[in-house]
């Protein structure tokens, strides 16, 4: 599979506002602006950026409470993502669901499941809807390491396979589940190798590489759209940050230092530098543009209304006579 | 309008056949549902028959009670309306989780995005199969903003709100009593829908109210019938759904008789009855002439043995005593 130039700087300049974005995300929670903690996908870009590149507008996702730059290449609205995770009127929950569980329906993103092993069910009955009607549509279900040793995981996987859903797992193995590091937690070292154990494709990448997650992911939506059923991917990557209460005070300083090398944002950089699709111009004028539409969100956001209080009480269920 | 007689089981399967028939999307998803040649046809064979006609929409699981709600749950996002059985209700303990967080929240979470067209079927009441299989909980559903909880007590009702469930845009958790499943009763030829939150008067009277759920509203009936004979007008009010939960039609009987007894299978302690008897404590306090009785079970699981579940559960003879007991105060 070729990459074209032009999806190259596409997915650079997603990686760029995937970290931007949740950079100005951190800050604004600093500043008290953030209810509760916000989670941040910086260091794993090349994995959500590249995973949610392979769909179509039309596939479904649940993204992992990290990467928000998922959201946006789905369709959301930096500005309306920005304002939901505030807590703003103008966000796709109105406020009601954060960054945790935030959905947009629009563009067929499924939401984030917070209870992270509900993502697993989930998936599988929205590829069963896909697989029922025809639609030509996959879901594409995202999970970290942590999530990938829950419960749900062994029933959903099976399933899966046994139904030939189209659906493909993809867990961003970021190397620890809050404080818990996955090489103590899991009896294996690759979460793909449980691929076999449902009979299905299982893949290890680097998840730091954009261009091997994007054709891994790619190449099982293919699969999955053939009928040929499901496939695990695993991306290999690193959690630069945590959430904004954590320190990271459990993580060797040698292990920081290893992966901050292998950063995928400017790992990638240097390949387009090599292969003359960016220079020193170009990258200038990404990140200034990059920077404009964070700064528009920001702004949109920051002048966003608060809901009004009752209003919290409003969704609990649907009316058919309202809607 | 013509009527004949059949079963609870019957009128169950006559409502998934018809709504199957009548949109694509409704499926049913769950442990050894399929209703055809070979085929298990559910564990109270309520799927009987079915995979005759709808051979493809008739999902046999694993055992995997997490995501047999969570993928209806999926499913339901997308555009179908799956109906998930879980074979004894003790089981959705597994699926609390999916129930809870997922299917009851996803309208609000999602501010109206999405919504979750979902029915989780499950059998409820004791019939001697012990502690894990015997259970008959509501009172932890009622409490959750977002589900509905509906228990027929009749094959008229059981039809008529399952098929309504079917058609709501909204999560239900529809318990089915065990004991019901071959109680016959009369159900229209023609086509109706009993809408979610109206209670029925069972039997009218101006002595006492009894409120009773489920396979207790039977009951109820039955004692309201015995004290009828002994001069005492009994009126007996079955709600049908806990949620939505209709009040009203409580409030204007306590209003009229100014004496009411709450029945449920439930552990008396936190059991719906508690609820019931707040709410009518708050809007009736000076219409009441005796505090609202309650009736429940002992709070204890439901033992194997028979004579120890029978201690256990409610009977007849309780509410018998809990109607003499307010009618004496």
């Amino acid at each position: 599979m070729t990459i074209s130039e032009e999806l190259m700087l596409q997915m650079y300049r997603y990686m760029v506002l995937g970290r931007l974005f949740e950079q100005c995300a951190e800050q604004l929670t600093h500043r008290g602006l953030i209810p509760g903690a916000f989670h941040t996908g910086i260091g794993e870009e090349a994995t959500h950026v590249g995973a949610t590149l392979a769909l179509t507008h039309k596939d479904y996702i649940i993204p992992t409470h990290r990467g928000h730059v998922a959201d946006i290449i789905k369709g959301a609205e930096p500005g309306r993502l920005m304002a939901e995770i505030l807590g703003r009127a103008t966000g796709y929950c109105g406020g009601r669901g954060g960054s945790v569980h935030l959905a947009d329906a629009a563009s067929n993103n499924l939401g984030v499941q917070a209870v992270l092993s509900a993502a697993y069910p989930v998936a599988v009955g929205a590829a069963l809807t896909q697989k029922r009607a025809n639609t030509g549509r996959i879901v594409l279900a995202m999970f970290g390491d942590g999530a990938s040793l829950m419960g749900t995981f062994h029933e959903a996987l099976n399933l899966s396979a046994i139904w030939h859903l189209p659906v493909v797992w993809v867990c961003v193995n970021n190397q620890y589940a809050m404080s818990t590091s996955f090489a103590e937690a899991s009896a294996i070292a690759n979460v793909a190798d449980r691929a076999s154990a449902y009979n299905m494709p299982g893949h290890v990448v680097d998840g730091n590489d954009i261009t091997v997650v994007y054709e891994t992911v790619r190449e099982a939506r293919e699969r999955a759209l053939a009928g040929e059923g499901p496939t695990l991917i695993e991306c290999k990557t690193y959690r630069q940050g945590h959430s904004t209460f954590d320190t990271n005070p459990y993580k060797p300083q040698e292990e920081i230092d290893a992966w901050s090398k292998r950063d995928p944002i400017t790992q990638f950089e240097q390949r387009l530098r090599e292969l003359g699709v960016l220079d020193e111009e170009l990258i200038t004028q990404i990140a200034d543009g990059v920077q404009r539409q964070v700064d528009e969100a920001q702004e949109f956001a920051l002048n966003s209304p608060e809901p009004p209080p009752e209003a919290g009480v409003e969704f609990v269920f649907r009316s058919s006579e309202v809607e | 309008m013509t009527t004949r007689e059949i079963t609870f089981r019957d009128a169950l399967n006559e409502a998934l056949r018809e709504e199957m028939a009548r949109e694509e999307g409704v499926f049913i998803i769950g442990q050894d549902i399929y209703g055809g040649p070979g085929g298990y046809q559910g564990a109270f064979k309520v799927t009987k028959g079915l995979a005759d006609d709808f051979e493809d929409r008739l999902l046999d699981t694993p055992m995997i009670e997490q995501t047999i709600v969570g993928a209806a749950v999926g499913a339901a996002m997308t555009g179908s309306r799956p109906v998930a059985e879980i074979m004894f209700e003790d089981f959705i303990t597994l699926a609390m989780d999916l129930l809870v967080n997922t299917a009851a929240k996803t309208h609000y979470m999602t501010a109206g995005q999405y919504s979750v067209p979902i029915v989780v079927r499950a059998a409820c009441g004791a019939v001697g199969v012990g502690p894990q299989h015997s259970q008959t909980w509501t009172s932890w559903f009622m409490h959750i903003p977002g589900l509905y909880v509906v228990l027929p007590s009749t094959p008229y009702d059981a039809k008529g709100l399952l098929k309504t469930a079917i058609r709501d845009d909204n999560p239900v958790l529809f318990l089915e009593h065990k004991k019901l499943y071959n109680v016959t009763g009369s159900v229209p030829e023609e086509e109706y829908e009993i809408p979610l939150g109206q209670a029925r008067v069972l039997c009218p009277g101006d002595d006492v109210t009894l409120v009773a759920i489920g396979y207790m509203a039977g009951l109820a009936t039955q004692v309201a019938g015995t004290l009828r004979d002994q001069g005492l007008s009994v009126e007996v009010i079955d709600p049908r759904s806990l949620a939505p939960l209709d009040m009203e039609t409580i409030f204007q009987s306590v209003r009229k008789t100014h004496k009411v007894v709450v029945v449920a299978e439930d552990c008396k302690t936190a059991g719906p009855t508690a609820e019931i008897a707040a709410l009518i404590s708050e809007a009736c306090f000076e219409y009441l002439d005796a505090p609202v009785g309650r009736v429940g079970a002992k709070d204890a699981p439901i033992a194997h043995n028979v004579g120890m579940s029978e201690y256990i559960l409610p009977d007849a003879t309780d509410i018998h005593e809990a109607v003499q007991s307010v009618v004496a105060w």
